[in-house]
Parts: structure tokens; C-alpha cells; sequence
């Protein structure tokens, strides 16, 4: 493309030959003029980000400290102490970890199942974008087709009624509380899980296994002693990504969950529309602050587990 | 070690089917007659009906809306994220570290905190920019940063810029002219895929929407979807081929890449 694109390149150069640095030497205040307007170019981007990510950010978790006529608070911090939102925070806490760890293991499956596939092929093809569609943005989309497909009226429920006399809902309608959470979670987390640790599990390289063989290792000594010692930093780090992923998502659960705010984020949906929860003012500010604090914890582990994971992949 | 055929099969086979069916149940149900057990294509076929366009308003609001916002963002990564990475990128590279720190925040901040202080900036942004949908597309563009920085920062990665770049000031070309005939050519294929993705984010976006009380596509869907399930279900269907099929086609972009370096 660059080749192509020469001739036009070349042809500027008649016109452009005085503007030239060599032909002409640049005075100081006329590079420090560049220089300034190098760092002008940075100006957008960084008035964009301080106005729509920064500002937000603190806002959300600042709120939390004042209350609605700005004088300092403690009391909504307090609130993160009382029993219900402990509850939904434990709650939320188990619907990310249950899901996180059940997709790490089957999306490491898959992943493991993927391996010698080729990378540009249809199956992988298919298997990436899917993933990423089901992964990424499939939020009340999701929570719909789970309705669809196991929802009270269901082909597979009315099924499983008729032919076994099996009522999966004989206890109440699971579906649309947290139990059910823990069905549409893993649905996306098991495609999140293929796009993140794919990549780590084709690092490994032919030679490892070689050495392996030539070393009088089994199939077994290989994935004990090599394999799982390479991978794990990778594995657990994907592991800490899904959590955040479900522990921050919200669109699946308020088009599914019908009554309560039995997780965070839809407790936070509560605080914003009703403005008092627990009778406090701003109580969305210190949930969002606790949500925040998870997931930085959450993160950071992620990140330090990343550095490790890099050192094998070069 | 690679898996054997057979092992390979069975796993894909039954990841496959327990995956595939929520998809099938949704397209088994819009063309379910009621609780009659029966079906029919009447679901499909009212949308083509005279009053569809009075009986779906809302949705094709949402549907226009999201589509709207998908153009604005990409504008945004376009015109705001591009020039900044590839001037970082050149002129900058210490600060490389930090422009990432920034564009992975909205993962650690996710969109159901960020909308806790989006909500006052908002009510600024309205009255100064007015209260039209388009303007939510700032915050999407925030909501797409992780995604659209990886796909233009694997493409910055695999061209060498800088020697590009120096190839054009010494044949005496300006900064636009090297920026667009030299430098965007080569980043074609990282702008088309951070493009897309933003689309199909912006598409599937839900919570901030929700939330500043904005209609999208997402937010109409799950308003029509207590109302008449049917069609909230083969829309869904639809935006999740959509964006499928853009992903997929990121893919082929990605693609095209590696067998035109190798030949």
C-alpha cells in the first residue's frame, strides 16, 4: 500500500521543498512552537476523557460522601455495613465466582478442544465472532433467549413435564431470581473464557512437548510438570477477568430478575431511580464506590497475573 | 498435545448443542402461535403490515437511535482515539503506558458505576448541547475505549510507523499528507476493526441508556418485550446476527492480513 502511494509521495516534493528541516535550519522559538503544538495535539483526546471518564468517575465514587444538600457524610458508607446490602454483595460475590469458575473450566475445555485447529479456518471463525457476540453484547438479548429457551412455557420445560413428569419449576420459578442469574452468567462466560485464554494455550510450543517425549515424559508429565505451570498464571488471570465481567454486569440482570435488587448493580438501579435506599440519600454513589473497590482488587490481580503470563509468550 | 479427533468432537459437540439451543429456542419462538401450542409466520409477517410502523414505533425509534449512536461513536474513535494513538505513538512513546492505563479504565469502572456520575455531567451536557439521543454517544464512546484501543493499537504494533513516518518527511511530505496518504492506509484494516466493534457495542448497549432514561435499541426492546415478546425476540435475533456478522468480518479483515504479508 505504502508502494503504491510512492509516486504521490514523490511528487509533493517539488512544492513542499521549503518547508524542508534540512534546507531550512529551525529557529529555537519556531521548535518550541512545534513542540507546543505537538502536546496541542494530545488536547482533544485528554478533554474528552477528563470530562466524560474522569469526571464521572469521581463523581460516582465521591457522591457517596455527601448528602443531597453537599454537606459531608458518612452515614451511606455506613450503609454498605448494614445486613441487606451485605447480602446482596455476598450474593453478587457468589453469582461472579460460581459462574466465573464453572466458564473457566468448560471455556478451557473448548479451548483445549480448539487446539490444531486453524487459526484462520471456518470453525475458528465462527467459534471467535460468536464468542465475542455472546460475550460482549448480548446483555437483555441474552436474558430474552433464556426465557425462550427455558422459560415456564418453554418447549424444553413443557417436555420435560410431559414426557418424564419432570417440573423443573416445581418450586417456584427460579428462573428469573438469582438462581437464574447463574444460568444466563454462564452463557457468556464461557465464550469470554475461549477469547481470553485461547491465545495462552496456543503459546504453548511444539518444542516443550518435544523435549518432553525426548526427556521420557508421558502425555500426563507433559500437562502436570510443563503445561499447567505455563498456563496457570494465564488460566487464573482469565479466571479474575470473568468475575469482574459478571460481578460488573447489569443489562441481563434487569431485563431478567423481576422482584429485588438481589445484586449490586441492580441495587445501585434502585438508589438511582428511587433515590433512597435504606432511607439514605446517594446511596448509589457508596455502592458504586464498593463495586469500585471490588473490582480494582479484582483487576489488579489480573494485571500482576498478566505480567506473568507475557513472559511465556514471547 | 493436541487433542485426538474424537475428544475433539465430543467436547465441541456438546459445548456446541447446549449452546446453540437458547439461539434455536429463540427463533422456535417467534413463530409460536400463543400458548396454542401451534405455529405460524404471523409474527414475521406483521412486521410488514401497514400498521407495524404505528404498532413498533418505539422500536424503530430505538432501532434509528442505536443506529445514530453507532455512526457518532465511531466519529468519536474516528476523529478523538485514532490521531491521539498514532501521534502518541510517534511522537510520544513514554506516554504509551499511560494512554493504555486509560483506555482498559472503563473495564475496572463499568458502565453500571460510570452512570452513577454520568447522570449529573448529563444534566451539564444537556444544557449545553441540548437533550438529543446523539450526545449520549460521548459516553459510548468511552464504553468502546478498551475495545476499539486493542484492534488500532495490534495494528500500530505490526506496521513500523516510525520508519514509515521518516520515509515521508524525507521525501519531504507534511504531517496530513503522511497521516492520510502513508499512515492511514497502513492502519486500514486495526480503524475497520475498531469501527465495527464499537458498532456492535453500541448496538447491544443497555445500561447507560436505561439508566439517563434514553431510548435505544436495547431499551425499546425490553419495553416491547412485555408487550409483544414476539417481535422483542426476532429483533434481538437480528441484532445478534448483525453482530455477528460484523465480527465475523473483522475476522476476514484480520485475515486478509496474513496471507497477503505471507505471499
Amino acid at each position: 500500500m505504502t508502494v503504491a502511494n510512492a509516486p504521490v509521495l514523490v511528487s509533493g516534493v517539488a512544492q513542499a521543498s521549503a518547508q524542508h528541516p534540512i534546507t531550512e535550519p529551525a529557529r529555537p522559538s519556531r521548535r518550541a512552537l512545534r513542540g507546543l503544538a505537538k502536546y496541542a495535539g494530545l488536547a482533544p483526546f485528554a478533554v474528552y476523557v477528563v470530562i466524560f471518564l474522569a469526571i464521572p468517575t469521581v463523581l460516582a465514587i465521591v457522591t457517596g460522601f455527601f448528602t443531597e444538600d453537599g454537606s459531608f457524610t458518612l452515614s451511606n458508607i455506613a450503609g454498605l455495613f448494614e445486613p441487606l446490602v451485605l447480602t446482596t454483595f455476598a450474593s453478587s460475590f457468589w453469582v461472579s465466582a460460581i459462574t466465573a469458575i464453572i466458564g473457566a473450566v468448560v471455556g478451557a475445555l473448548v479451548c483445549y478442544a480448539l487446539l490444531g485447529t486453524r487459526a484462520g479456518g471456518a470453525l475458528r471463525s465462527f467459534i471467535d465472532s460468536a464468542s465475542s457476540v455472546l460475550a460482549q453484547f448480548g446483555g437483555v438479548m441474552l436474558a430474552f433467549a433464556f426465557i425462550a429457551a427455558i422459560g415456564s412455557q418453554s418447549l424444553l420445560v413443557l417436555w420435560l413435564k410431559d414426557s418424564f413428569g419432570l417440573d423443573i419449576y416445581g418450586e417456584g420459578v427460579w428462573l428469573y431470581q438469582p438462581a437464574g442469574l447463574l444460568v444466563v452468567y454462564t452463557y457468556f462466560q464461557v465464550p469470554l473464557m475461549i477469547i481470553t485464554f485461547l491465545p495462552a494455550l496456543e503459546g504453548l510450543k511444539s518444542q516443550w512437548a518435544e523435549a518432553n517425549a525426548t526427556l521420557g515424559g508421558t502425555r500426563f508429565t507433559y500437562w502436570t510438570k510443563i503445561a499447567f505451570p505455563v498456563l496457570a498464571p494465564s488460566f487464573f488471570g482469565s479466571l479474575l477477568l470473568l468475575f469482574a465481567n459478571a460481578f460488573s454486569s447489569y443489562a441481563t440482570a434487569a431485563a431478567l430478575v423481576s422482584q429485588g435488587s438481589p445484586i449490586v448493580p441492580l441495587q445501585i438501579r434502585a438508589a438511582l431511580v428511587s433515590e433512597t435506599v435504606l432511607g439514605r440519600e446517594n446511596m448509589a454513589g457508596a455502592l458504586a464506590l464498593g463495586m469500585v473497590v471490588v473490582m480494582v482488587i479484582v483487576m489488579w490481580g489480573y494485571s500482576v497475573l498478566q505480567g506473568r503470563t507475557s513472559r511465556w509468550q514471547k | 498435545m493436541k487433542p485426538s479427533n474424537l475428544t475433539r468432537w465430543i467436547i465441541l459437540g456438546i459445548v456446541g448443542v447446549v449452546f446453540a439451543f437458547p439461539i434455536f429456542a429463540m427463533i422456535e419462538f417467534t413463530f409460536r402461535d400463543g400458548l396454542s401450542g401451534g405455529h405460524t409466520l404471523d409474527h414475521w409477517t406483521g412486521l410488514f403490515t401497514e400498521d407495524a410502523a404505528r404498532t413498533y414505533r418505539n422500536l424503530f425509534t430505538g432501532i434509528g437511535n442505536s443506529l445514530l449512536l453507532a455512526v457518532v461513536t465511531v466519529g468519536i474513535v474516528l476523529i478523538v482515539l485514532l490521531p491521539t494513538m498514532i501521534l502518541v505513538h510517534l511522537q510520544f512513546p513514554r506516554l504509551k503506558r499511560v494512554l493504555e492505563f486509560i483506555c482498559i479504565i472503563p473495564i475496572t469502572v463499568p458502565a453500571i458505576v460510570l452512570v452513577v456520575g454520568l447522570a449529573p455531567v448529563y444534566s451539564v451536557v444537556v444544557q449545553v448541547a441540548g437533550g438529543s439521543i446523539w450526545t449520549l454517544a460521548f459516553a459510548y464512546g468511552i464504553t468502546v475505549l478498551p475495545y476499539a484501543y486493542r484492534a488500532i493499537q495490534a495494528n500500530l504494533d505490526a506496521v513500523d510507523m516510525i520508519t514509515l513516518s521518516e520515509a515521508g518527511r524525507t521525501l519531504n511530505a507534511n504531517w496530513g499528507r503522511i497521516l492520510w496518504h502513508v499512515l492511514l492506509p497502513n492502519l486500514k484494516r486495526g480503524v475497520l476493526a475498531a469501527s465495527f466493534i464499537s458498532v456492535a457495542v453500541v448496538l447491544g448497549e443497555f445500561t447507560i441508556a436505561s439508566l439517563l432514561n434514553r431510548v435505544n435499541l436495547q431499551t425499546a426492546l425490553l419495553q416491547i418485550g412485555s408487550s409483544d415478546p414476539y417481535v422483542a425476540i426476532i429483533f434481538a435475533l437480528l441484532a445478534l446476527l448483525f453482530a455477528f456478522v460484523l465480527l465475523l468480518s473483522i475476522g476476514r479483515i484480520g485475515q486478509a492480513r496474513r496471507t497477503g504479508s505471507d505471499s
